[in-house]
């Protein structure tokens, strides 16, 4: 009961009238960023990352949180009416979506996607409100080995999991590591890879790595290879849900989160996995199994609820442990860094307004996206018309605005045009952007509880394994590190179907 | 740890081993250089750190960027040994990114130009023009050629920023010569 009040009193946070207009206008963002190419969730809340500056912690969560969901819904728009995924999440909605969409059935697509988003959503977050405080309780005992443990594991799981190679992997994280020694040493004061700079002595602000990785690299990525005449989208009218569409999505909608909730919650790269996973379930489970891959609803259905599940799941591991899964969640733990804000076991009694005024701003804005989501989709899908060059100019442009606001200091803009550069050889050669960003984040953090954890055994590296819950995360490790081998001793004979990869 | 991520064809066995062909099959190798130039400069650096006497607990601030370092040195060595075995990087695909092309290296170099002219006119004539060149001339880069449109929509759109950042969010931007004169 003591959740149902704290989330009555988040309700009274998240209607006030300033706290509702920054969640519609996350939610406004995120469904437009959905739908724009080249700009996903997480770029989107790096190039907003400024506005930590003027607003207050809870009004700029609301509005991240927005833009997170937003995203989720916009992505499918995309994926459906162009056959391009606007965001990795929504890369299975074009299985099915797409060829739905060429046969005149683009508008009971978008509603199944628009629908099961909103389920996914609702369900996710009421297993978000049920489970965080009981996790958060839970954690509030554990401490620096175990901390250290999960943020291994993080870092771990971030470079195998996800990803076509490992080693790339591990570069990309190395790369975010090594960014993230600059500066003064936090125990002693000592300068590492600072030259003698001054500039550097602070570090390098984590919204200009941010911001470049994600907005300059893309945009130089982008602009090297630029399609010359992008693809054109198919017109659709109003989305709406027959009865007979409607029988077939209800299940799958009521499925998907049960598998996008625990997957969101772990490091295993958010949405990307089991929307895969959910797709595949529903082929399996369909008595039309034939219409898979030529537009069965059930494909679409099914993996969007999965894909809203799942990003309520993240948000459980970011707001109690401070680990984040994916790379909006990476970018929003920027964020309370910015704030001076540690997110994990604590924040729930320390940020309890902040906290369920977000929660609460999810229901009032999932909520909103359906409302603006069924009707709108054609007008959503008119966004897709803008020049490619006028959208990665703006990007480059608020990338600017957002590295220069920092310090005020064009060193930071030089170092941003860097960490850019080398964002887009990442691309090139297929290093995963999301290690490096977590290397950033989470790095300076791991090597803190990593000394604090050696200084209580004095110097003995069984402080870092003395805790029954630090053990259990170090085992995860060593099976995520050893899988290829284990995979290799318990060989399936059905090699799995050839799934698309897009990273945002 | 041998993934090829994207096994090329067999590879052309006319190219000799160490030809320009040859190694422009296997450009990734440079990003193996990079991580090794920066595994050094990591482990050079962390060398040079006194701990004697700013240490607190049993394990400095020389540790990790010792762990970092040769880290870097073992996966760039792993990531060569991929690449000369056959394995391949995947470069990133997206909505607008057409790989079939080749890299257009004449945008790009235009693109950075627009980003580093705003970084070096900032401090001279402030934001509201750095920024309209920023976006004018990224614009121009990628392709746009409307000299009413463009430029308009630079100066509209770097003005905003500018007083959006300066009173909404109370971020200072340099106004430069032209706000002074108001």
């Amino acid at each position: 009961m003591d959740s149902f009040t704290n989330l009555l009193e988040g309700f009274a946070t998240a209607l006030t009238p300033t706290h509702l207009a920054l969640a519609a206008l996350g939610v406004l963002l995120g469904t437009a960023i959905g739908v724009l190419p080249g700009i996903g969730p997480a770029m989107a809340v790096a190039l907003l990352l400024p506005v930590t500056y003027g607003l207050e912690p809870t009004g700029a969560f609301i509005m991240f949180a927005g833009i997170y969901y937003g995203g989720m819904f916009g992505g499918s728009t995309t994926s459906i009416l162009l056959n391009t995924p606007g965001e990795s999440a929504a890369v299975v909605a074009a299985i099915d979506g797409n060829p739905m969409a060429r046969k005149g059935r683009g508008s009971q697509a978008l509603a199944a996607a628009a629908i099961g988003h909103f389920v996914g959503g609702v369900i996710g977050t009421v297993l978000l409100v049920l489970l965080a405080p009981t996790v958060a309780e839970f954690a509030v005992d554990i401490g620096a080995p175990d901390f250290f443990a999960i943020m291994v594991l993080a870092f771990i799981a971030v470079t195998s999991v996800l990803g076509a190679s490992r080693v790339r992997g591990f570069a990309s994280l190395l790369i975010g590591l090594t960014i993230g020694l600059v500066g003064l040493d936090e125990m002693t004061g000592q300068q590492r890879l600072t030259f003698g700079s001054l500039h550097l002595a602070d570090g390098i602000d984590v919204v200009v790595v941010a911001v470049a990785l994600f907005a300059v690299g893309e945009s130089l990525w982008v602009a090297a290879h630029l399609r010359r005449k992008p693809a054109s989208a198919i017109p659709v009218g109003r989305a709406f849900l027959g009865r007979e569409d409607f029988r077939r999505s209800w299940k799958p909608w009521l499925r998907g989160p049960v598998i996008g909730f625990p997957f969101g919650a772990i490091p295993a790269g958010g949405a990307e996995i089991p929307t895969f996973l959910s797709y595949v379930t529903e082929k399996r489970l369909s008595q039309h199994r034939d219409e898979f891959g030529k537009g069965a609803i059930e494909g679409v259905a099914g993996p969007e609820a999965t894909a809203s599940a799942s990003a309520a799941g993240t948000l459980v591991s970011m707001l109690t442990l401070g680990l984040p899964t994916t790379a909006v969640a990476a970018v929003m733990l920027a964020a309370f860094q910015q704030y001076g804000i540690q997110p994990g076991p604590l924040l729930f009694e320390r940020e309890s307004a902040l906290v369920w005024g977000l929660i609460a701003s999810l229901f009032i804005g999932l909520c909103l996206l359906l409302v603006l989501n069924l009707p709108l989709a054609p007008v959503w899908a008119k966004l897709l018309r803008i020049p490619r060059p006028y959208l990665y100019a703006g990007i480059l442009f608020f990338a600017s605005v957002g590295a220069y606001a920092v310090n005020a200091d064009v060193f930071d803009l030089l170092v941003m045009f860097v960490i850019g550069v080398l964002g887009f050889v990442m691309r090139r050669y297929g290093l995963p952007v999301l290690p490096a960003i977590i290397g950033v984040i989470l790095g300076p953090a791991a090597e803190q509880q990593m000394r604090r954890a050696l200084q209580l055994s004095d110097g003995s590296l069984t402080g870092l394994v003395n805790t029954p819950f630090s053990l259990v995360v170090y085992g995860i490790v060593v099976v995520l590190l050893l899988w290829p081998l284990i995979r290799r001793l318990f060989r399936k004979p059905s090699p799995q179907p050839e799934r698309p990869k897009v990273d945002a | 740890m041998h993934e090829a991520v994207n096994t090329v064809k067999a590879v052309n066995a006319v190219n000799k081993p160490w030809s320009r062909a040859w190694l422009r099959e296997r450009s990734e190798l440079g990003v193996s250089a990079v991580l090794v130039g920066l595994g050094v400069l990591v482990l050079v650096d962390a060398i040079r750190i006194h701990t004697d006497f700013a240490q607190r607990g049993p394990v400095g601030p020389k540790a990790v960027p010792v762990v970092v370092g040769v880290g870097l040195l073992v996966v760039a060595a792993l990531l060569a040994r991929d690449v000369l075995r056959g394995g391949r990087g995947e470069a990133e695909g997206g909505e607008d990114v057409d790989l079939s092309a080749p890299a257009d290296w004449r945008t790009v170099l235009l693109l950075c130009g627009a980003f580093l002219a705003n970084a070096a006119l900032i401090g001279v004539v402030g934001f509201p023009i750095s920024g309209a060149i920023l976006f004018w001339g990224a614009a121009y880069a990628l392709g746009s050629r409307d000299f009413v449109r463009d430029p308009l929509l630079a100066a509209g759109l770097s003005v905003l920023t500018f007083v959006l950042f300066d009173n909404l969010l109370g971020v200072p931007l340099p106004g430069g010569p032209l706000v002074g004169m108001f």
